[in-house]
């Protein structure tokens, strides 16, 4: 089974999160916990479910990872996009920040 | 311009605190996702790849400057800054967060706007000419018939649950600049053998995973009939429209798989039951709404302006934007003056606080108040004195938003892609910005004359690819982006679907091969009036595959 971390958006706020070590909900991708078999799975969305149900994320799903030198990689291009924010600079040289994350 | 009535205040004074309670209980816990997903849909409120995103409706594209200095103080205090305007005449927030959203929704309202329509399988808020008004070629105004429509759906009990969502859109022109033709149904307002003034109706339109150009389903409806004529389309669509497959639901399905032949006759037995009852328009209440739209108190002017012809002479960046983005208008001594929001290298459809506010200012000062959106993600001043046209030409060109392009290659649809949308495949903003930077020499950009360029970051084509003269499609390559081109497509009253030119081109791969194509059409046309479209319908895809795939 490959490595797999624990996504979804923050009810409030929208913005992506990722599900810690500690089962605290990180914005930092790199903070995620991955786990490589089944039931480190199924423990994860046992947590996510939890989550979900007191109102602090929405629509969690697995993603699938890899670790390299620099930790935590995401394999797909949605999701690094979803990790650093829009690719693009954006409102036309708003006072808008271009790779943050929705306010809480 | 239209303004409420009592029950319109209502109504959205009711929605907007249905909406507040809702989004109450789901931040309490009485409501799943499930429960609470489709209720923030009906108010225009989205869950996108970073954040909640709130589309904002401006019904037929017409709003003046108090509406616009309320979408920019939204966009600073509760976005980051800047709104983007959508290929639906609508603006975009993308990062609002959930517990704002009922204030949001209450200051809207201040103003007589709302989000309502702007999502989930409704009728959605009916899109028009931007021109509407101030066109030359114009037969009626279109936002008379749009405000009746909406008036008809907002609350119709029949349609409020469609197999999917239904997109109408109304010209008063002879030259189609809302892209009826791709709409599920689309009015033309035409004027009989007799004189008699009506609508051609177009049925089964629409892009997406499978574009298809509307059929006309009757060629002339006298206006009394409008209603009655679309209840009888809805119906039929909402009573025997597949619901199995969400991507076989859209009405353009239901009029392939049955043809037009016979949905004409079902349509026409049901509006034959109808066609005299309740839903007949009275000409009072058609007066009562065209009073909204008279025509503001234009002077009597030359056609010609001294001023302007001597400043166009002395200023020659004025003069490249008169050249491409000034309209002649219905008045004489007025002028049309569309504001691009596609400057070189930016995000296409983005706008700031700050500049909604110059635009703003501007409407009031120079355009009696009116601004529209148009469905290709630009503003308009639609009723401008050549006399004043400089004066608002320095406006913009100080706010950043005097880019003479419109209608030029840089001037494209561009959907938010992977950026922001969570179903796209791949990213249209960046793609557009290296197009937008390759292509940046003006005088290139009108060597290559009209030339509609739209991307779309998946196959929904929410950026209008399969109408682009060329269009772009980003796909999904083993997890790469990847971009298909199509050629010869046309949004306008000569409405076609692109073809597909070939295998698809890797992302730092695609705008060598639009500057390819665009190359092959510099090296083929007749001369320098024939433009690319042309070129293309006359040549076919040969050349333009030869070598690109060379």
């Amino acid at each position: 089974m490959s490595l797999q971390i624990m996504t979804a958006n923050r009810l409030l706020g929208g913005g992506v999160v990722y599900l810690g070590e500690n089962q605290e909900w990180t914005d930092h991708f790199t903070s995620a916990k991955a786990v490589e078999d089944k039931d480190g799975a199924a423990a994860l969305l046992v947590e996510a479910e939890k989550a979900e149900a007191n109102q602090i994320i929405v629509g969690p799903y697995l993603i699938k990872v890899e670790r390299n030198e620099a930790g935590l990689q995401p394999l797909s291009v949605k999701e690094g996009i979803r990790a650093k924010g829009p690719t693009v600079e954006y409102g036309h040289g708003s006072k808008a920040n271009s790779h943050g994350q929705a306010k809480e | 311009m239209y303004r409420y009535d009592e029950f319109d205040y209502d109504f959205v004074q009711q929605r907007v605190a249905q909406f507040g309670d809702q989004v109450e209980r789901r931040i309490e816990g009485d409501l799943t996702e499930d429960q609470f997903k489709p209720l923030r849909l009906m108010n225009g409120l989205y869950l996108q790849l970073h954040a909640y995103m709130l589309r904002v409706a401006i019904p037929y594209g017409t709003f003046n400057s108090v509406q616009m200095r309320k979408l920019a103080h939204i966009a600073r205090k509760y976005d980051r800054g800047y709104g983007h305007f959508t290929t639906r005449q609508n603006i975009q927030y993308n990062w609002p967060v959930l517990k704002d959203v009922p204030t949001i929704l209450k200051e809207l309202a201040e103003v007589e706007m709302h989000a309502i329509q702007t999502s989930g399988n409704c009728i959605r808020n009916t899109t028009s000419d931007q021109y509407a008004g101030a066109a030359a070629d114009e037969i009626e105004d279109p936002r008379v018939y749009c405000e009746i429509i909406r008036q008809w759906s907002s609350l119709h009990p029949e349609f409020t649950f469609l197999p999917r969502k239904f997109k109408v859109a109304v010209t008063g022109a002879t030259t189609d600049r809302a892209a009826i033709r791709v709409h599920d149904i689309g009015l033309a307002i035409v004027k009989n053998d007799d004189g008699d003034v009506g609508f051609e109706v177009h049925v089964g339109g629409g892009q997406g995973r499978t574009p298809m150009i509307g059929k006309v389903v009757r060629e002339f409806l006298p206006k009394e009939h409008l209603l009655s004529y679309l209840e009888a389309i809805l119906r039929v669509y909402n009573q025997i429209g597949r619901r199995d497959n969400k991507y076989k639901a859209r009405i353009k399905i239901l009029v392939h798989e049955t043809g037009i032949d016979e949905i004409r006759r079902l349509v026409e037995e049901e509006w034959n039951r109808i066609k005299d009852t309740a839903l007949n328009l009275p000409l009072e209440e058609v007066d009562r709404i065209n009073n909204y739209f008279a025509p503001p108190t234009f002077e009597t002017l030359d056609a010609t302006s001294r001023s302007f012809e001597v400043k166009r002479f002395e200023d020659r960046s004025f003069a490249t934007w008169v050249r491409a983005n000034v309209v002649a208008h219905k008045k004489l001594g007025y002028a049309i003056a569309n504001i691009s929001l596609k400057p070189e290298g930016e995000a296409p459809g983005d706008i700031t606080d700050d500049q909604m506010e110059v635009v703003a200012d501007l409407a009031e000062k120079y355009s009696f108040d009116e601004i529209r959106a148009t469905h290709e993600q630009n503003l308009v001043l639609p009723h401008v004195k050549l006399d004043d046209l400089y004066d608002v030409f320095l406006g913009l060109q100080e706010a950043g938003l005097a880019t003479g392009n419109l209608g030029l290659i840089s001037d494209m649809i561009v959907c938010p892609g992977l950026d922001y949308c969570a179903l796209a495949n791949a990213r249209s903003i960046p793609v557009a910005q290296a197009i937008s930077k390759r292509f940046a020499d003006i005088e290139r950009q009108y060597d290559i004359g009209e030339l509609k360029l739209k991307i779309s970051g998946c196959i929904n084509a929410c950026g209008h690819h399969h109408v682009g003269h060329i269009g772009i499609l980003g796909v999904d390559r083993k997890g790469e982006e990847y971009y298909q081109i199509t050629l010869g497509g046309n949004a306008n009253e000569n409405a076609a679907i692109g073809k597909i030119i070939g295998p698809s081109f890797a992302y730092d791969k695609i705008v060598d091969a639009v500057e390819t194509v665009v190359n092959t059409y510099l090296e083929i046309r007749d001369s320098a009036e024939e433009s690319f479209l042309d070129a293309y319908n006359r040549v076919g895809m040969s050349p333009f595959k030869e070598r690109l795939y060379a």
